[in-house]
């Protein structure tokens, strides 16, 4: 890592040069950083406040597009309205005084347990198969492991669309078509790649020693592995399994051409949420900051291993 | 973690003085080699299964006429037809030719923009670290979700991206509109993978920077080299592997560009931001060219494989440094 307190006497950045470079970059940071507090302001905007002109900074906040969000409502007349005992819920209040009624719960929940069901069981398959074959790469002699290896990476390199065609007519063949098991399946093949890769250089940084010692006081080399090498592995299988999620929570292509219903995920759901007259874009807004929360404490907790996550393991720092 | 590191010499010694034939007892139940295909297979069978014997389907399929909407029809035998049918057939070149300049063009912004941001955090002002993750937040987001929400902010008249480049330029916002325009959606594209992917090749540079040990600065300061030959003869040269590397996995990944194109522009205004993944689905899916459409998937792969074998002899490069 960096030699934070070290001051190097001929080769320290001037303090001009510093606060230059750090007001350039804090400026790069809060122009990117836009799009995403947009998202998260118009997600508490009426549809009107959401689409006038000059674009509201300032406005009165509502719930209506999480409400929208979260229900699918019909339009009734002010008389029916005005009939109906008293609404007892603020999304009721909200969607009364634009002349609706709610109708019942929308669909973005159960697509929300999709997204977790199919992100959870995917990582825990990878990362569990990516274990055992990175110990295999890193702790014997496999012939042909570089090609091995190789041909795991490669897997990966796919254009997921071109995957896609013989996926689909084979889960059509076997019944996976638009199910949980089928995606799960998917994105376990595709996660496995990254799992292996990533966890052979974790447990190539654990030295042999200790396995062999372990060994040599009478554990077999399944125990040795079990009880000395996995504990050791803990951070490594941990980075690994948030890179796994983030992918699976995340895909998309893979997501919409082959499921439609049941075991469709949030990435195709959130684009096609509609509102009266087009996309409710508050309600939109609403989906994808949900959608996007969770990813961003993660990014935070894992920052640490970004760097060795995104390369495959390729650059460590 | 570093004291278990340093002690670690000690117990190999301990463990050298121990008996080895006790070792060589407790082996017996399972050989090394036994072990090692019994942790390598199930992921090599999963692969085989999931993704290899599609691959075979796939080539088989781009021999035949077969149609998915129309299983049951009877298969016939089309030999190279469809090859040389796409290698012939100017949409599919139209398709690569976008492909290639949506590629390069993403590629040369992001490094320059990634690269320079990398040296500007390099310079460790105050609070380089919190300003090093806020930017790395975006990479990390579901393109297509986040692709979806800028179309809101490209949306003429009413849009923030829109509002913005008449604050700053004072063209009038309803005059021009990114997303229909033939000549201005190419580039909002561009735009959204540089918002994106920037970050990433900044935080690969960082690391090749950060890898300059710094006595070669403190010799070049003593040789009285300007900062601009520092910065030609050291830093550009040390970090190149690293840019090298970033350049290769932006490559291959807007290569294969599918989520964010398909959510912004559907391949529109008519065909001016059709990549080959939007081609392939546009063949694959709506137009049920199950035949053909595997023929260009084949071709994809060659050309993705390719990339990847070059990836990888780059990537050991940089590791063996």
């Amino acid at each position: 890592m960096t030699s934070a307190n070290a001051a190097h006497s001929v080769v320290a950045p001037r303090p001009l040069t510093q606060r230059l470079a750090g007001a350039a970059v804090i400026l790069y940071a809060l122009v990117t950083m836009i799009p995403l507090v947009w998202i998260g302001l118009t997600s508490f905007k009426s549809p009107e406040d959401s689409i006038s002109y000059p674009p509201k900074l300032l406005f009165q906040p509502t719930l209506e597009g999480y409400c929208n969000l979260f229900t699918t409502r019909t339009r009734q007349t002010p008389e029916f309205i005005a009939k109906l005992p008293p609404a007892t819920s603020t999304c009721e209040v909200i969607s009364r005084s634009r002349n609706m009624v709610i109708a019942g719960p929308s669909n973005y929940v159960p697509r929300f347990v999709n997204s977790l069901i199919i992100g959870f069981g995917s990582t825990v398959f990878a990362v569990a198969l990516g274990t055992f074959a990175a110990y295999g790469f890193s702790r014997f002699k496999v012939p042909l492991a570089d090609d091995l290896l190789f041909f795991i990476l490669s897997t990966r390199m796919m254009p997921p669309i071109a995957v896609a065609i013989p996926i689909y007519l084979m889960y059509r063949e076997l019944g996976l078509s638009d199910t949980r098991l089928g995606m799960v399946l998917l994105y376990t093949a595709v996660n496995v790649s990254l799992a292996v890769w990533l966890l052979k250089g974790f447990i190539d940084e654990i030295p042999r020693e200790y396995e062999e010692a372990a060994m040599i006081d009478g554990y077999s080399r399944l125990r040795a592995f079990w009880k000395v090498v996995l504990p050791q592995a803990t951070t490594g299988i941990a980075a690994t399994a948030i890179f796994c999620l983030i992918f699976a929570w995340n895909e998309y292509a893979f997501a919409v051409l082959l499921t439609s219903g049941n075991a469709q995920t949030e990435p195709p759901f959130i684009p096609i949420i509609i509102g009266e007259g087009g996309q409710d874009w508050p309600a939109v807004a609403a989906g994808t900051t949900i959608f996007l929360v969770p990813i961003l404490v993660f990014t935070i907790l894992l920052r640490k291993h970004l760097l060795r996550g995104i390369t495959f393991g390729a650059v460590r720092r | 973690m570093m004291d278990e590191l340093s002690n670690s010499p000690t117990i190999a010694l301990k463990a050298a003085a121990a008996t080895p034939d006790r070792v060589a007892r407790r082996l017996q139940g399972l050989s090394d080699r036994t072990l090692a295909w019994l942790f390598i297979s199930p992921t090599v069978l999963l692969l085989l299964a999931i993704n290899i014997f599609p691959l075979f389907w796939t080539v088989y399929l781009s021999f035949t006429n077969y149609r998915a909407n129309r299983p049951n029809a009877p298969l016939r035998w089309f030999g190279a037809e469809w090859y040389h049918r796409i290698l012939s057939d100017p949409d599919i070149w139209a398709a690569m030719q976008v492909t290639a300049r949506f590629v390069v063009a993403t590629i040369v912004i992001e490094t320059v923009l990634g690269f320079a941001l990398a040296w500007l955090i390099d310079k460790k002002f105050r609070g380089h670290g919190f300003w090093t993750t806020m930017i790395l937040l975006p990479m990390m987001l579901s393109p297509a979700v986040v692709g979806n929400f800028w179309k809101f902010l490209y949306q003429p008249q009413i849009g923030l991206f829109n509002y913005a480049i008449s604050f700053l330029t004072g063209v009038d916002p309803s005059s021009f509109q990114m997303l229909g325009d033939v000549s201005l959606s190419p580039w909002a594209i561009v735009i959204v993978d540089v918002w994106m992917w920037t970050p990433y090749v900044m935080l690969i540079c960082l690391a090749g920077l950060r890898s300059i040990p710094d006595y070669l600065y403190e010799a070049a300061e003593v040789d009285r080299a300007s900062s601009w030959r520092q910065f030609c003869s050291i830093t550009l040269p040390m970090a190149l592997p690293f840019i090298m590397l970033a350049v290769l996995f932006r490559g291959i990944e807007n290569f294969k560009m599918f989520d964010m194109v398909n959510l912004l522009t559907g391949g529109g205004p008519g065909s001016t931001t059709e990549v080959a993944s939007i081609t392939l689905k546009r063949q694959a899916f709506e137009a049920w060219r199950t035949g053909y459409s595997s023929a260009f998937a084949v071709i994809l792969f060659v050309a993705v494989f390719g990339l990847a074998n070059i990836y990888v002899k780059a990537l050991n490069r940089v590791k063996s440094r």
